[in-house]
């Protein structure tokens, strides 16, 4: 029999290491499975994918069209550029009507107000309307509900020129 | 030797019976101290209980009426999943074929519905009375912590239970109350389309709620339960009350658990039953027209439990009235017996003589300066409009909490000074006085606010046409 050399770490106490270490290691693997069990699916076709709008045509300049079934408006701003503005409020998620006589986005919950290009007029909404990326191919208004943009401000760089 | 007459054998139904009760409730105190503590349904009950601690003025039995509806909400919400498919728009038709073909299907979904409202009244109030006699104090901390726990449990069994008739009032109202989710720090966006299962309320919510619903949140709540009942038993039951002019333990008078408590608990659960029984007969529950995604009611209002934090949220950027202010209120409810350790005044309620005229102070003074504020807030200050380069976080933020939380500091400054208050009687004033201000501010909400939010009083509410 041979002598070991004296470790720091005595077999008791690697032993609970070793447990406390791969417990926690099983812990975290399953809240992990859990998590990515519970993440949410997105079908094909419905909200969340690419819906068409329409065509270019159909938007007159300084216009606001409602999509409801992809939770946008197509805005064409006076210079005949798009955006397009996810109709859902910033600050607890109502959907936002367009009030066409005020020119102006009027939140019905809490009463934020934004203009047309979805800037903030009046708060409690914190940040401006989310926008959806915009595309125009072959004369076709796309829009890609996946993608929600979140932004601080009004940029002109936002907006799509056919 | 002698003939002996031969027994009759006992039924079978005779020994089934003898099985399940030996000998009846028995004559003797002995024999049913006996049956308590041999029956296992019984034995959350000690065998003899103080008279002082069974006074109905001193528990006002709210423990025991949370049990009840916790009962009724299990009894009902098992039959009510037989006649419902948590599947848009099915589950808004499954709801009106409840209450129009359904053999008391309307009967059993209000008494489902009221009974969960009630509950939220019930535990708050069992709470506060815990609170205000301060029989958290050591040893019972724990159990003060799980009771927390479970209220948090009870709404959001409530809240959970809100969206399940897919009508209007429930689609946004989630709507709302989740949206609060996503102000959280960092994970807020993440976590609000877990808890939706995508970027807004849909299909894939109602399922998630329904099945927190039905499955995670009843069990967690059934766990908790028996663990708060035996820790009851453990702590050395119920706390004897003495009143607050006389201070010395008087000697307790004790009394069989049979039939003092047993009968008074009967007469309490039966009472009650009747009770809600002929309230859901008279009052339906609300059921609005079905779910419109694209239609938003004005105005949208929370579950009326949540409209004080709502009213916050009129009041505060998103961040300090949504989860930084909640939060902290949590904390500090869960916090209270660690601060709170007197234990001479356990079970006295209010403390003593200058608690109650504190206690009566800081609900006056909640309930004059909560509306003020309120209105001062809505109509004059505007501190984005005064500070417009500042972060809205600061100036729709923290100086409209520093705003808030100034006078109180120099309040209880004050009331420490005048009133030679100790630390048990600072702590009842302050959080009765921030207690009484969530109340007005959850009243506000319910009954005050109109279209676009805008106040109003209750009498002169504008009716909005949807």
């Amino acid at each position: 029999m041979t002598e070991t050399s004296p470790s720091p770490l005595s077999r008791r106490d690697f032993l609970k290491i070793a447990w406390a270490f791969f417990g926690g290691v099983v812990a975290l693997e399953t809240a992990g499975v859990f998590l990515a069990y519970l993440q949410p699916r997105l079908a094909e076709g419905e909200f969340g994918s690419i819906i068409t709008a329409g065509l270019v045509d159909d938007f007159p300049a300084n216009s606001v069209t409602h999509i409801p079934n992809g939770r946008f408006y197509i805005v064409r701003i006076g210079d005949g550029g798009f955006l397009a503005v996810y109709h859902r409020c910033t600050h607890l998620g109502c959907t936002v009507p367009w009030d066409a006589s005020a020119q102006k986005f009027v939140c019905p919950c809490h009463n934020s107000q934004f203009d047309q290009q979805g800037t903030v007029e009046n708060p409690p909404a914190p940040r401006p309307l989310d926008l959806f990326a915009l595309t125009i191919e072959n004369g076709e208004v796309k829009v890609d509900t996946g993608n929600i943009i979140q932004r601080q401000t009004y940029d002109i760089a936002q907006v799509v020129y056919p | 030797m002698e003939e002996q007459t031969p027994q009759p054998e006992p039924s079978l139904f005779e020994r089934m019976r003898k099985r399940l009760t030996p000998e009846g409730v028995p004559a003797d105190d002995r024999g049913r101290m006996r049956m308590v503590m041999e029956s296992l349904i019984l034995h959350i009950h000690p065998a003899k209980v103080e008279t002082t601690s069974m006074k109905w003025t001193y528990t006002w039995g709210l423990g025991g009426l949370s049990a009840l509806l916790m009962t009724i909400l299990g009894g009902t919400g098992i039959i009510l999943i037989n006649n419902y498919t948590p599947v848009a728009p099915q589950a808004y038709l499954d709801i009106l074929e409840i209450n129009s073909n359904v053999w008391f299907g309307e009967l059993i979904r209000n008494l489902h519905h009221w009974s969960a409202n009630l509950l939220i009244v019930v535990t708050v109030l069992h709470l506060i009375r815990v609170f205000v006699t301060g029989t958290y104090r050591p040893p019972r901390e724990l159990n003060w912590l799980i009771g927390v726990a479970m209220l948090l449990l009870v709404l959001g069994a409530n809240f959970t239970g809100y969206l399940l008739p897919w009508d209007q009032l429930a689609y946004w109202a989630i709507t709302v109350g989740t949206s609060i989710i996503s102000y959280v720090p960092l994970i807020g966006q993440w976590l609000t389309q877990l808890v939706l299962g995508g970027p807004e309320v849909g299909a894939n919510t109602l399922l998630n709620f329904y099945s927190m619903h039905i499955s995670f949140i009843p069990l967690a709540i059934f766990g908790l339960m028996s663990y708060h009942f035996w820790r009851v038993r453990k702590d050395g039951g119920l706390t004897i009350p003495k009143s607050s002019k006389q201070t010395e333990d008087p000697k307790p008078e004790r009394v069989t658990t049979i039939p003092n408590l047993t009968n008074r608990e009967m007469i309490f659960a039966l009472s009650w039953t009747a009770a809600l029984l002929l309230f859901s007969m008279l009052v339906p529950a609300p059921l609005e027209g079905i779910a419109n995604p694209a239609l938003s009611p004005n105005p949208a209002k929370a579950p009326w439990y949540f409209m004080g934090l709502q009213e916050l949220l009129l009041h505060f950027h998103p961040l300090v009235g949504a989860i930084i202010i909640p939060s902290l209120a949590i904390a500090g409810i869960f916090l209270l017996p660690f601060f709170d350790l007197n234990l001479k005044s356990v079970g006295v309620y209010f403390r003593s003589q200058r608690g109650r005229a504190l206690t009566v102070l800081a609900v006056g003074i909640a309930l004059i300066a909560t509306p003020i504020w309120v209105l001062l807030d809505e109509y004059l200050l505007n501190w984005t409009l005064w500070l417009p380069t500042w972060d809205t976080l600061i100036s729709n933020g923290l100086i409209p909490l520093a705003v808030i939380a100034l006078p109180l500091i120099l309040l209880d400054d004050r009331i420490h000074k005048i009133f030679q208050a100790d630390t048990e009687e600072r702590v009842l004033f302050i959080a009765t006085f921030l207690f009484t201000a969530f109340i007005v501010l959850t009243l506000i909400g319910i009954y005050f606010r109109g279209p676009g939010m805008n106040l109003y009083l209750p009498w002169n509410m504008p009716v909005v046409v949807h």
